[in-house]
Order: structure tokens, then sequence, then C-alpha cells
């Protein structure tokens, strides 16, 4: 394939003329995509929170009635005179964690950012395959709708757990849920097909369309991130699919795969399900690593620090985490043996992730840092995930994890890595791309309350749940008054809930922002942040086809304050002034073999 | 608000070794934590847009990399070996004791069911004793506990005992703990098991070895009764 197939002038000719529906519903056009994949996956995080919030109030206010007579919009299965059921809590607990990873969290990084940023960044007029993008799109409100009804059936929504474990989860005789986690099932089944045709498209992209001189080198490491999330995507998401069917099966037409009755073996869904979850757990951090790695190096004004080093750390990671898995399984019932070999590939990935952060620490030594709230956003990312790969050591260690497995002090790791990680590391894109998309800036002010309200109350929600871990709570518990041994931990939860509620409520500062800035924000210019990526060049937010002419690429993304110039900015696509021998550029196809150095 | 870092108090043989491991994490992972963000707040305060500031174009260093990467690598390296050694003891299928009262521990929705050998000396016979969320063990005397489930996917955890395992059903499980300290400690259910799991709890009674005894032989009374 040459990137000469779409970079002709195909394009050009006829999108004056497509309508409303061919532009705003089912548009082709990668950057309508990533828009919709955008205001999509917002919505769902939306509803992820507010179900979040649910199970803080329970938590924090065990048994009481939830407030705003919220009870009266709840029918009686859910909770009764608005006091929260054990079941309807599974549920919730269940459909959160669903909600978030699947169509929050993956969409926003590979449905928005892949799409917005990958033609972009290497100068690309459009994805490889822009129908297949149409469909990988549209896939998603199908697999959440069916998601959504599955709270309107009855015996209620799946309540096994985002992992569902069997046999739990393949008959309603355990759960009281029968058609719930079929749907939820089908809708995870339907949602792989988006995941796979979007990840097709990524990788594609990525090889065969760049323009002439960007070579694997030169890529900006959010594209990186974004190529080899797309990898662990097609290699992973066919993997759940698989033990999804399967598990389909032995819920509806009495297969035995994960039942012990007939010789099925429940650990099997243990080794299918964390095989895909480990890789997922990087699907879901990866490209926010990217991100982060452009906001902090152009808010610096200095080079990545240790490019190369950065990339080969994305490449380590994404091989090791195929090695991983059963560090989810320390005590499930495996040969100990097996499980020192998990314990030392696992504690061997935390190294590329140090690598990582000294990287960013190393990236701002001796820069030029503006504060504006991108910034804010990276470090707080750099900050917080720091916390989350030091809490993963403790249970790397088998013997920790003993006693820390299915405590909340995984779900203090996870919430570090998730949401300070993850989605600090989207709020930082979504505000550093924002101008691309729509052509305007964020209010700085809003900004600035937003960054500050949710960087303090996130960390008095999430940090005091690495004590409750240390002090034994269990996950995933409804009521933990019903162990004596927990009951001095409820002033703790107590507290938690409410820094959520109120880290959860100033979202709403954002959501304003993001939806006044579109209509009345300060016009961006092309290149607000004086950047060098290629996305910089076209106007914002980009045309049909975004390149008026195919950009050629002289230099890595990150040429900032460079000496020999007085800008202290040197996009990659402007032409060498000495440069009398013409464009010095390496065919992008001769250049494949360059990524293992 | 209870914000401890430190775990509560442990009365099983492996307990010490295994908190011991817990706190040098902590230690270490304390001091790293502390540093990276010190240097990280450091940083950007001192390096902040100034009128007049241009950053210094740097674009790595290789010698730093090294240092960091191999100094991550044997940290973690090491405490993967001190790992092993503490795993093997509890895990270790030649380390499980000799001398070791065996009871097995069957979990259902949403109970937990310890079965002792009667009168005949035997496990798994007609006239086992069964507790029911009461697992009855002596003092100072290795336990191993066969772990099996009924239903669904259990975890039997005893916080203060520092033992956690699933109860996986269609298989038997053995584990092995021996208590330090007469007494009641909690057990319960770490691994989602259905709309009880909340409230599948019990308790750990560990008897002095005379109390064991007469606590057995009088089940064993009350179950020759019953017949
Ligand atoms: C320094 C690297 C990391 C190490 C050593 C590590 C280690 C672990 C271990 C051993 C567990 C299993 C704990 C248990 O269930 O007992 C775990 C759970 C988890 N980790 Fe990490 N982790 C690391 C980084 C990450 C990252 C970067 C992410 C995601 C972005 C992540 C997401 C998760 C999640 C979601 C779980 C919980 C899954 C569940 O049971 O629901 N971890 N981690
Ligand atoms: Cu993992
Ligand atoms: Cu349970």
């Amino acid at each position: 394939m040459s990137s000469a197939i779409s970079m002709g002038d195909s394009h050009s000719e006829d999108h004056h003329h497509l309508g409303f529906i061919r532009t705003y519903i089912f548009s082709t056009d990668h950057k309508m995509i990533a828009k919709q994949f955008l205001v999509t996956s917002l919505l769902f995080l939306a509803i992820g929170g507010i179900l979040a919030a649910m199970i803080r109030w329970q938590l924090g206010f065990p048994g009481q009635p939830l407030p705003f007579n919220l009870g009266a919009i709840l029918p009686n299965t859910m909770a009764p005179g608005g006091i929260i059921l054990p079941e309807f809590y599974n549920s919730l607990v269940t459909m959160h964690a669903t909600f978030m990873v699947f169509f929050a969290l993956m969409p926003l990084m590979a449905g928005v950012f892949g799409n917005l940023l990958i033609p972009l960044q290497i100068g690309a007029d459009d994805m490889a395959f822009p129908r297949l993008n149409m469909l990988s799109f549209w896939i998603t409100p199908v697999a959440g709708a069916v998601m959504l009804a599955s709270f309107f059936v009855e015996g209620g929504a799946a309540g096994a757990g985002w992992t569902s474990y069997a046999p739990l989860s393949t008959s309603g005789e355990w759960t009281g849920v029968y058609m719930g986690q079929i749907l939820w099932l089908v809708s995870l089944i339907i949602l792989g097909f988006s995941s796979i045709t979007g990840a097709l498209n990524y990788v594609t992209t990525v090889i065969a369309m760049r323009a002439p001189g960007m070579t694997w080198f030169r890529i900006p490491l959010a594209t990186w991130s974004l190529f080899i999330t797309a990898w662990l995507l097609l290699l992973a998401i066919p993997i759940l699919t698989g033990g999804l069917i399967l598990l389909l099966f032995d819920q509806t037409i009495g297969t035995a795969f994960f039942r012990p009755e007939g010789s099925g073996e429940p650990l099997m869904w243990q080794h299918i399900f964390w095989f895909f979850g480990h890789p997922e757990v990087y699907i879901l951090i990866l490209p926010a690593m990217g991100f982060v790695s452009e906001v902090i190096a152009n808010r610096s004004r200095k080079p990545v620090f240790g490019y190369h080093s950065m990339v080969v750390a994305l490449v380590a990671i994404a091989f090791l985490g195929w090695i991983v898995w059963g560090h989810h399984m320390f005590q499930s019932g495996m040969n100990p043996f097996l499980g020192m070999s998990f314990m030392a590939t696992t504690v061997v990935i935390a190294v590329p992730s140090a690598i990582k952060t000294f990287n960013w620490l190393g990236t701002l030594w001796k820069g030029d840092i503006h504060f504006d709230t991108p910034l804010l956003h990276a470090v707080s990312f750099v900050a917080l995930f720091v916390v989350g790969g030091l809490s993963g050591i403790f249970l790397a260690s088998a013997p920790v994890d003993i006693y820390l497995h299915d405590t909340y002090f995984i779900v203090a790791h996870l919430h570090y890595v998730l949401v300070g990680g993850s989605l600090f590391g989207i709020f930082a894109g979504i505000t550093f791309w924002y101008p691309k998309i729509f052509g305007r800036m964020m209010n700085e002010t809003l900004g600035k309350i937003h960054w500050t309200v949710s960087f303090i109350t996130y960390n008095l929600a999430f940090f005091p749940m690495h004590n409750l871990g240390v002090q034994g709570m269990m996950r995933r518990i409804y009521d933990p008054n019903q162990y004596e041994f927990l009951q001095s931990l409820q002033s703790t939860n107590t507290f938690i809930s409410k820094s959520v509620f109120v880290f959860a409520g100033i979202q709403i500062i954002f959501a304003i922002n993001f939806l006044w800035s579109m209509k009345k924000g300060k016009k961006s210019g092309d290149n607000p942040w004086d950047s060098n990526g290629l996305e910089w060049t076209c106007p914002s937010p980009p045309p049909h086809g975004n390149f008026a002419e195919v950009p050629i690429v002289y230099r890595g993304p990150y040429e900032y304050s460079h000496p020999d110039r007085e800008q202290d900015f040197w996009p990659q696509d402007e032409a060498p002034v000495d440069d009398l021998d013409g464009p010095e550029y390496t065919d992008p196809n001769e250049s494949t073999e360059s990524n293992d150095e | 608000m209870n914000l401890s870092w430190l775990m509560p108090e442990s009365v099983s043989t492996f307990g010490p070794a295994l908190d011991n491991l817990y706190y040098v994490i902590l230690w270490i992972t304390g001091i790293v934590f502390v540093v990276t963000e010190v240097v990280l707040v450091y940083f950007i305060i001192k390096y902040r847009h100034k009128e007049g500031r241009k950053a210094t174009y740097i674009e790595g260093s290789s010698k730093a990399e090294w240092i960091w990467t191999s100094a991550t690598a044997v940290i973690v390296m090491a405490l993967a070996i001190y790992s092993k050694g503490i795993w093997d003891t509890i895990r270790h299928p030649d380390m499980f004791p000799e001398n070791a009262y065996e009871l097995n521990v069957t979990a259902k929705q949403y109970e937990w069911n310890a079965a002792y050998a009667g009168s005949d000396g035997q496990l798994g016979t007609s006239d086992d004793i069964v507790s029911r969320n009461q697992v009855h063990v002596p003092v100072d005397q290795p336990v191993i506990v066969n772990l099996q489930s009924e239903d669904v996917i259990h975890s039997f955890f005893l916080p203060q005992l520092r033992v956690k395992h699933d109860a996986v059903p269609g298989r038997v499980w053995p584990i092995w703990f021996e208590a330090t300290q007469t007494g009641e400690f909690p057990l319960a259910c770490a691994e989602l098991c259905g709309l009880g799991h909340y409230r599948m709890g019990g308790t750990l009674i560990v008897h002095s070895k005379e109390d064991f005894d007469i606590w057995l032989s009088e089940m064993q009374i009350e179950a020759e009764d019953d017949e």
C-alpha cells in the first residue's frame, strides 16, 4: 500500500455538497467521527459517574434513603423507599465499571483521539478506511443502548462485577439476573467490533499513510501511543469476544465451558478475561501517556526528554503486557510456581512505567513552563500515575497481595491509574486539542477552577481508599458495617463519599466550559500553543481532507527552544532555509524496520 | 477517620514475615513517592514561565536513562526475590507442615461450613462434625484447610491471619496457617458471590489445644445424640 492511495484529490471535489446527514450523522470524516465519539463517550462518562455517586451514597450513608427524593424515580426492584437494595448495589458496581471502562475511557482514548490525531499528526487526509471508521462509531450507540436497556429488564442489570467471574455469571440461579447478564454479554460482543474496526484503521493509517518525511522516529508520541494501543486492541479484543461468546453459550444453551457441572472450568474464564484484561488496562492508559508527553513538551517549550526511550518503553509495555495477567489470579488457585513467574514479569513491567515517569520529569527540568489548564492536567497525570504505579508494586508482590487482593487497596490502585492517570490525561488532551476540534479556546478561568477542585477532591476521595484496604475492607461489599472489624471505618467512608460528590459535581463546570466555549470561546487560530505538530499547520477546525497540500516533514515533533533559532518552536514541516538540495526525507515505506532500533 | 498505613495485628506464624515485607515495600515506595513528587513540584515552581526565560534545549541523556532504568530494575527484582521466600513459605507444596490438623471448609451462598473428622478420625465420612460460619482451630498447631465451594467462587479471608484464598467450585484447594493466639477473629468473603456477599461473614475461633479437644468431643457427643 502506498501513501498515494488516498492522498489524491477525490475528496476535495465532493465534500461541499454533502447534506446534513452525511456531514453530521453518517459522516466518514475522521474529525466528525472524533466529535461524535467525544459527545457520546462524555455522556457515558456522566452515566458512569451517576452510578458511582449512588455506590458512594450507599457506602457513605448505608441504609439511608437516597437524597433529593431520588427514590421516587427508581423502581422498587432497585431502591424501595430510596434505599438501595443489595442486588441493585451489585448492578451499580458492575455497570459503573462497565460504562467507565468500555463506553467512556476506551472510546475517549481510541475513538476520539485516535480519530482526531492520527491522520492530522501524520499528515494524512483521512483514515485508510473511512467507511469502516463510520461503522466503528455507529456500533457504539447500539451497544450502549443494549447495555442501558439491561437496567429495565426483569431481574435488573448484570451484577457479577465487570470481571463477570464464572460461574456466578453463568446463570441467573446465582444472581437473580437472567436477561441483564445476557444483554451485558451481547452488548460487549457488539462493542468489540467497534474497537476492532477502529484499530484496524489506526494501524493501517499509521503504517501506510504517513506524509513524506514522517519517519517512525518523527511520529509524535500521541500517535505512537495510539498506534501501540491499536495493536493491543486488535489482538486483545477478539480474545475477550471469544470468551464472552462462550459465556453466552453457558448462559443460554446450557454448555459448560466455565461451569463446574459437566467438567467446565471456572478458572478458564479468569485466564481468558485477564489475558485480555491486562493488555486492556494499558489500552486505557497508553494514549493518555502520549497526550501528556505532548502537552508537557509543548508547555515546557522543551523537547521530550528521551524521545527514543519513551517509544521503546511503550513498545516494551505492549509486549510485556501479554505475560503478566496471572497477577490478577494469585489467590484464585494457581500453581505457586506459576504465581512466581507472574510476579517476576509483573515487577519487570514496572520498569518501563518508571522510565516514562522519569522522562516526564526530565522534560520539565530546565523548561519554560506555562501553567495553562492542559499543563496542569498533564502534570497531575504524572503526580497521580506515580501513586498508582507504586501501589502496583505492593500488589505485584504475591505474598502482600494475599492480604490486599480484593480489598479497597485494589480500588485505590485502579482509580489512581484510571482516574488520576487516564481521566486527567484525557482532560489534558481535550483542553489541549479543543481549539483544533472547534476552532476556539476553552475558558482558562473555568478550566483552572475545574482543575483545582478536581485535583483536590480527587485525592481526598481516593487516597484514603488505600487505608481502607490496609485495614482489610473488602471491595464490592454493600454494607461494610456487617463486619464488626470494619465498623470503625465508617467515618472514612462517609468522608470519601462527600469528596466524591464534590468531585462529581465540579465536572459540571467542565461541561459548561466545554459547551460555552464552542460558541463563545476566543477564536484560536491555527496554532494557539506554538506547537510543532502537523495538526497545527492546518486550519482550526481542519477542512475536509485536512491539508491544502501534502505536508513534507523535515524533523521530529519536539524541536522546542532550539538554540539555532530565534523562535522557540520549529514546525515539523517548515523547510530548512539553507536546504539547497531540496527536502530531505525518507520514504515512510522503507523505514518500517527502524522501529526496533 | 482511620488513615493508618499500619497493618492490623497479625496472629499467624507467617504474619510477621508478610507484614515485614509490606513495610519494606511501604518504605521504599514511600521514599520514591516523596522524592518524585517533591522533584515534580520543585521543577514546576523553579522553571515556571517568566518574562525572558528560554527553555534549555535538552533532548535527553542516555546516562540518566541507564541509571534510572537499572536502579528501578534492581529494586523491583530484589523485592521479587524477597517476596518469593515468603510466598514459598505460605504456598509451596513442600512447605506444607507435616503435623497439621486438617479440616474442610465448604463455601456456599452465603455461608461457610467447616467440617472436622468425627470419632473415626477421618475427614469426609458420615460422622464428620460440621460448624456453620464458625471455624474452630487449635492454637500453635498448623492447620490445613481444604477449601471447596458448592456453587460460585467465594474467597476465604482471615484478615488477621493474613490468609486469603478463593474457594472454587469443582476443586479442592488446600491452604495452611498456624494461629499464634487464642480468641475470635473475623472471617470474611472477599470475592463477589451474589447479593448476600456482603454478609457472608463468620468467625475463626482459636482454642487452646485442650479446649479444642474438649470442644471437638462435645460436638461428637452432640452428633451421636442426634442420631
Ligand atoms: C507499575 C505498574 C503496575 C503494576 C505492578 C500493577 C499491578 C497490579 C496487580 C498485581 C493487580 C492485581 C491486584 C489484585 O487483584 O489482587 C492490579 C490490578 C489492577 N490494575 Fe494494576 N498495576 C500496574 C499498573 C496499572 C496500570 C497502568 C493500570 C491501568 C491503566 C492498572 C490497572 C489495574 C486495574 C484496573 C486493576 C484491577 C482490576 C480488577 O480486579 O478489577 N494497573 N495491578
Ligand atoms: Cu494487570
Ligand atoms: Cu462472597
